[in-house]
């Protein structure tokens, strides 16, 4: 590069700015209007595309859980030791350790009224962990299972920042005793698999096989699309809800008695 | 037609490879640091599972956001016409880039798997604010690289201002897409708005402008070229416009959750309750960031007065970089530590950290990689300005009063 001066042009390649003041404003909203356009086209293009997909949607399989909070006794962690055992996860609650599943109390402070339950992935229809994930890692199974493609994880966080359940975690560790079926990726995002390799066997998820070993049957597992399954036919005979509604997600995870 | 003569700096004196080798040194340092956390994992970090986005991610969105409000001054010149700004378009665009490189340099290298990054870009996924913004930062690298070619070769002059009015419309998208990065997560009290796409955008006004003052006034102190009260006025009346846009903002984003019953909880978590958030918000952000500067720059100053109008706007302009970070902060980790709301109303307990504050302590690897995005973006304009010439050989009031119309009434006269 030499020294060589650069002459800049004047006012001319940005157009005239001064006695045409309306011409100044039009520009200023076709400029509006273009921005406005680029901004809402693609949300507008991906919710039709979404309209399309959802109504599409509804297959013959969705597996989810029923939780009974009556039936789950406090101090029992039973269906939390579960998956720490069968999933190679640590048994120590520190602020950087993965916890797939956990024991919640809640308190109502007007009654004094008071559960203790498992929370986990919600395994939800319209995950907000799968709606921001940038790669794609975070998907839902045609059998409504939400897991994370550990090869497509680029480890942003953000389906953490977005998960209102608190259900995802962060690897931040090396990882040791790893299950063949429960592999795990330093710096990637993970969660509750409802024991997709148990389910897919036909057997019940950790969780739910040492709760009805602990005798409490307070967890039940199926086919939430089947009228026949057991978890169906309860769903139909009593009041059950799903955390945090209001946001719309339709989680596969019904509570009953919170 | 006016002529604005651009030149290269020398670049030979001792603190000038001082500085070129002291912003390459923490650079080096912060990717030691990443690679440090990627070899550990992040619990090296001050960042675990309820903090999940830290230091880097404070610095990245500031850097990034500031970005897109640098690119203003070269806009104001080529799409509006203000041709006052033209000979600062250049500079302008240098550190647009530079400020977005910079960010990302902290994204990318805090993720946990940065070598996978490519498959953002093989496997997008398009419900994802995220994905759109790697090719929003992408595309505005590009378009601003085209924008900087088109005002440094002569020939392509006349195309300037149809890249200007691309870039112009590409950042405002593209800062709309940061602050929906938050507004999008209704699962957290703190965030879950749409005021947090214009509020960025307003942000991004204040902060690049603060950012490009700072570089424009140091550049021309250090190579000893002159900046004249004419233009330093406007520059100090535009941050004051930006300055108080944000806090408009600002105050409109917290009355509007203050009115919902809902988000009370959040707004007396970051206003009155929270320790340091509230702190940052009141001193840093509103006071240092906000009622200061905004003082500063509309106390009214003798006309032609350019020593202090540096003064002025240099001080006003440094304060709003630190009352912006102090903002970023309390957005970022303000809005994590608060508990999510997953049973509204109750008082939850558990062995995963439901219910409760959270506390985050930045550590020395993050803060590290966090600091070496700052000093990239110092790397590339200290290495730029001496290989292209971006900065004018002068910006005293007869040069630039070549490339605008008279001066109004109250502002200084030229060559006053």
């Amino acid at each position: 590069m030499t020294d060589e001066d650069r002459e800049i042009q004047g006012a001319g390649a940005a157009g005239g700015e001064a006695g045409a003041p309306d011409a100044v404003r039009r520009r200023l909203l076709a400029m509006a209007g273009a921005a406005a356009a680029l901004v809402l086209a693609p949300g507008v293009t991906v919710l039709a595309r979404d309209l399309a997909v959802k109504g599409a949607r509804g297959g013959r399989v969705r597996y989810g859980l029923l939780i009974d909070a009556r039936a789950c006794r406090t101090g029992c962690d039973a269906c939390v030791r579960a998956c720490q055992d069968y999933n190679g996860l640590s048994r120590d609650p520190g602020p950087d350790n993965a916890q797939w599943i956990r024991k919640v109390t809640i308190t109502d402070p007007g009654t004094g009224f008071t559960r203790s339950f498992p929370v986990m992935c919600q395994h939800c229809a319209d995950g907000a962990c799968v709606d921001v994930c940038p790669t794609g890692a975070s998907f839902r199974r045609p059998d409504g299972i939400v897991l994370v493609d550990k090869h497509r994880c680029i480890g942003c966080r953000y389906c953490l920042m977005a998960c209102p359940y608190k259900a995802r975690s962060f690897v931040g560790r090396n990882v040791t005793d790893q299950r063949p079926w429960a592999p795990r990726g330093k710096g990637t995002a993970e969660g509750c698999t409802l024991c997709v390799e148990r389910v897919t066997a036909g057997d019940l998820p950790a969780c739910v096989a040492a709760c009805q070993r602990a005798g409490h049957k307070a967890m039940t597992f199926g086919n939430l699309h089947d009228p026949k399954s057991a978890i169906a036919v309860r769903l139909s005979e009593v009041a059950t809800t799903t955390l945090r509604a209001d946001l719309g997600m339709r989680p596969g995870v019904h509570y009953r008695g919170i | 037609m006016g002529k604005v003569t651009y030149r290269e700096i020398a670049g030979q004196g001792a603190a000038y490879w001082t500085a070129v080798l002291a912003c390459a040194l923490v650079a080096a340092a912060g990717l030691g640091a990443a690679l440090y956390m990627r070899a550990e994992g992040h619990h090296v970090s001050g960042m675990n599972e309820q903090i999940v986005w830290g230091m880097p991610h404070v610095f990245a969105v500031f850097l990034i956001v500031a970005a897109s409000g640098a690119l203003n001054v070269a806009s104001i010149a080529s799409v509006f016409g203000r041709s006052l700004y033209k000979p600062l378009a250049r500079l302008s665009g240098l550190l647009a880039v530079a400020l977005l490189i910079g960010g990302l340099w902290n994204l990318v290298l805090d993720l946990g798997r940065p070598g996978h990054i490519l498959a953002a870009v093989l496997y997008p996924n398009f419900r994802s604010i995220f994905a759109w913004n790697i090719y929003l930062y992408t595309g505005f690298l590009v378009i601003v690289g085209f924008y900087l070619w088109f005002m440094m070769e002569r020939r392509l002059n006349p195309h300037t201002h149809a890249v200007g009015v691309l870039a112009f419309l590409w950042r405002l998208v593209l800062t709309t897409g940061t602050g929906s990065i938050f507004g999008f997560l209704a699962a957290r009290s703190a965030y879950d708005s749409a005021v947090m796409a214009p509020l960025f955008i307003l942000m991004s006004f204040a902060f690049g402008l603060a950012i490009f003052v700072l570089v424009l006034m140091a550049g021309f102190h250090v190579v000893g070229r002159p900046i004249g009260a004419r233009l330093l006025a406007r520059l100090k009346t535009l941050l004051a416009v930006f300055v108080a846009g944000v806090m408009y903002f600002v105050a409109v984003f917290h009355l509007t959750n203050l009115y919902m019953a809902g988000h009370r909880g959040v707004e007396s978590f970051l206003l009155v309750t929270g320790g340091i958030y509230p702190a940052l918000f009141w001193g840093g952000q509103v006071l240092i960031g906000g009622v200061v500067p905004l003082v500063l720059l509309l106390r009214r100053r003798p006309p032609g007065d350019a020593p202090g109008l540096t003064r002025v706007l240099a001080w006003a302009a440094a304060l709003v970089v630190f009352g912006g970070l102090c903002q970023v902060y309390v957005i970022i980790i303000g809005g994590q530590a608060y508990p999510l709301q997953l049973f509204p109303g109750m008082i939850v307990h558990s062995s995963f950290y439901d219910g409760v504050v959270h506390s985050y302590i930045p550590r020395w690897p993050e803060t590290t990689l966090a600091v070496s995005g700052v000093a990239v973006v110092g790397l590339i304009v200290l290495l730029a300005v001496r290989l292209l010439p971006f900065l004018p050989e002068s910006l005293a009031d007869e040069v630039v009063s070549a490339h605008a119309p008279p001066p109004k009434a109250g502002e200084p006269a030229v060559g006053a």
